[in-house]
């Protein structure tokens, strides 16, 4: 047997890897999907208009699958340093559950589908804005910025920040002060959160070559970061309520949850030994999901349940 | 992991292990389901952009 033949039946039998339909799940990144649907759904409901519910159900789950697409995208492209790092070694494509090329064809389809979808169901500005977010997360962020700059999650969170101001166009066909404002929140959000994982993550951020701030500028800089875009997070969390598109409750929550996650990061720039650092960085870490949870929930409640129920103005 | 059929007159025919046949299989009923309830969808979307008027026959 020649080597050609040898090496095209290896090629034929990597690509049959065929994985189960839970692996084509866990290639869609269900976690951060339910984050972008809600963030979505906060600028559906939100938006000044009455969208059909079933409309708005086919509208999120374009969304969603939009999403999950660029999710499978990035698995792909990044399925050599996703096989070096121990918390995404698991994941489909570096365990050889999924071949490369069938997450690149699954991602592709799923893409086009979702953007055609929203186009639809809703309207062509949604469409473009939900296929400039798929071409931001997957070009500029996963493949551009990612390798090559410590401020990859600061420009890149561009991406994840989208999806209400997505949801909004959908819902109104346009963009507003409002969604802008919505988007701001996830914007300045991004770093703080990614940058706390970092902390406690960064052996094997360096490992796979990744430039994250705490291996390029250090610690004690990225601490000194993550402390002041929290700051800026405080005042910028408030912004729906100062503009008066959200009520008092939603003004309360905002500064007392803002404050505690000031708070948190106050104590990571303050802790810079032992386990003491790490744990300062996990809390905050975890505490920053549960803010943006709180912040697009109460939004959610507002908008979706008392003000149909005329319980709130 | 397939199995290639060494058998010189086979040409190479990759042979599915059980685990793939039991993988396609679901994945073909994933997709099955997936499809039908893609339908459903488009056509309630449809109705409800068309709204309630679309029943009434014209007078």
């Amino acid at each position: 047997m020649s080597d050609i033949t040898v090496s095209l039946q290896r090629a034929s039998v990597s690509d049959m890897a065929g994985g189960a339909p839970r692996d084509y799940v866990e290639l869609l990144k269900p976690r951060v999907m339910s984050l972008v649907v809600f963030t979505a759904l906060a600028g559906v409901v939100a938006a000044p208009t009455h969208m059909h519910p079933i409309v708005g159900f086919a509208a999120l789950l374009a969304i969603a699958i939009g999403a999950g697409a660029s999710g499978a995208l990035n698995m792909w492209y990044d399925r050599d340093i996703d096989a070096i790092m121990t918390r995404t070694r698991a994941r489909p494509i570096p365990s050889g559950r999924i071949a490369p090329r069938e997450a690149l064809a699954f991602g592709l389809t799923l893409a086009a589908f979702a953007v055609f979808t929203l186009g639809v169901v809703a309207n062509w500005l949604a469409a473009f804005l939900l296929a400039f977010t798929i071409a931001f997360y997957v070009v500029v962020y996963t493949m551009w910025l990612k390798r090559s700059t410590p401020q990859n999650i600061v420009i890149g969170g561009a991406a994840g920040a989208l999806p209400p101001v997505v949801g909004w166009a959908a819902a109104t066909g346009v963009v507003s002060v409002e969604s802008l404002v919505l988007f701001a929140i996830i914007f300045f959000w991004t770093p703080p959160h990614f940058w706390a994982l970092a902390l406690f993550k960064s052996g094997d951020y360096g490992r796979a070559g990744v430039p994250m701030l705490p291996n390029v500028k250090g610690a004690p800089r990225t601490r000194l970061e993550i402390f002041l875009y929290t700051i800026l997070l405080v005042p910028i969390g408030l912004l729906p309520y100062l503009i008066g598109f959200e009520g008092r409750a939603y003004g309360v929550i905002a500064l007392g949850s803002g404050v505690f996650m000031l708070n948190l990061a106050w104590r990571v720039w303050r802790d810079t030994e032992g386990r003491a650092s790490d744990r300062a960085a996990k809390q905050l870490f975890g505490y920053s999901i549960l803010h943006l949870f709180l912040l697009f929930a109460v939004i959610v409640a507002e908008h979706g349940i008392l003000q149909p129920l005329g319980l709130l103005s | 992991m397939s199995a290639i059929d060494r058998n010189p007159g086979s040409q190479g025919v990759v042979v599915l292990t059980a685990a793939q046949l039991k993988a396609r299989r679901q994945r073909n009923i994933a997709i099955g389901l997936a499809v039908a309830f893609l339908c459903a969808l488009f056509y309630a979307v449809t109705i409800a952009k068309l709204g309630p008027g679309v029943l009434q026959p014209p007078s």
